[in-house]
């Protein structure tokens, strides 16, 4: 399909986003990431029944956790799609891309020496 | 098992605000169960703490470490080696535990970081229940398995109250009256005889701190 999408993103591979760890989350923010974002399958579609269902309960855990340290809790994001939407995709990435200029960078990652 | 709540975020950066070198410790056993206190969630209170210091330009240098029960002599000692390098201890045990680690360590300040909230049972993942005051005088033999100390509202011994409301209690219609549900388990085990009989008042005096010394263990006195 030859689609394009913003190069900023980092994707990491996992099997299902049930997989997905709320540290997995908390750490990249903690890195320095400026943004992270989990993309499952539409929810009732998952092959493992609620592993995206999981995942969202995790996303809304870390956005909240964001709050609490006082980062914005919107820098953590779940977005649904099935596997033939690739285009979709890329749209998700522009999207979250564009979010995450509108938000700043992340004021850990200045803070790191 | 003891379940606990982790405190609200703010409560505990307060705590920790004067200090710049900390060791969060948390436990393996019942807080760890109950998703509360174990390495999962130190992991995520260090990382939050190192996040919200560096933030509020007051950074603090963080170690973590886990110990299989924080009430245990014999767990607390692997921490001997590590806590002289820190100005304060953070406590994700419950509150046995927190006591035990500032009582090894009294030179040290030591800071809880969860609510101890109650001895209970696993309803589902992350979803707990309170079912038992340890108040040291069991009664559910004779009441058919359920604790009129924990689920009655008033801690009644002998029958429901007024408040009583076809199976519900009066403090809201969502909590089940305890002398009902042990009524009718007891009815339907052909059992009503069992709570027939008066229970006299109960000495509270158990209110105080108690020791248990299970039978064999005690050891032997000294001259």
């Amino acid at each position: 399909m030859r689609l394009e999408y913003p190069p900023n993103v980092k994707i990491i591979r996992v099997p299902c986003t049930g997989k997905v760890d709320v540290m997995h989350m908390l750490r990249a923010i903690q890195k320095g990431a400026d943004g992270v974002y989990c993309v499952g399958c539409l929810e009732g579609t998952c092959h493992y029944n609620e592993g995206n269902l999981r995942c969202r309960e995790r996303v809304n855990h870390v956005r909240m956790l964001l709050e609490e340290v006082g980062l914005e809790g919107d820098r953590a994001r779940m977005y649904n799609l099935s596997s033939g939407e690739g285009p979709t995709f890329a749209e998700y990435a522009k999207e979250m891309t564009a979010h995450i200029k509108e938000l700043g960078p992340n004021p850990l990652k200045k803070m790191d020496t | 098992m003891i379940v606990a709540k982790r405190k609200p975020f703010e409560e505990i950066k307060n705590m920790l605000k004067d200090y710049k070198k900390v060791l969060n410790v948390g436990c393996g056993t019942c807080v760890a169960v109950c998703l509360a206190g174990g390495e999962k969630e130190v992991d995520v209170l260090t990382a939050e703490l190192d996040m919200a210091r560096k933030l509020d330009n007051n950074p603090v240098e963080l170690g973590k470490t886990t110990v299989e029960r924080q009430c245990d002599r014999e767990y607390l000692e692997a921490l001997d080696s590590m806590v002289e390098d820190y100005d304060a201890l953070l406590s994700m045990a419950c509150g046995a535990g927190i006591q035990f680690l500032a009582e090894r360590y009294p030179d040290k300040p030591v800071f809880p970081a969860v609510d101890t909230s109650f001895i209970g049972v696993n309803q589902d993942v992350g979803w707990y229940e309170e079912r038992c005051r340890s108040c040291s005088s069991c009664v559910l033999g004779m009441t058919g398995g359920i604790c009129p100390v924990t689920m009655c509202a008033k801690g009644l011994y002998n029958g429901p109250c007024g408040g009583t409301n076809n199976g519900s209690c009066e403090i809201h219609q969502d909590q089940p009256c305890a002398w009902y549900m042990i009524y009718e388990r007891l009815s339907k085990q052909g059992r009503l005889d069992s709570i027939m009989e008066v229970v006299p008042p109960q000495d509270w005096q158990n209110q105080t701190p108690r020791t248990v010394i299970q039978p064999g263990y005690k050891k032997p006195e000294k001259d």
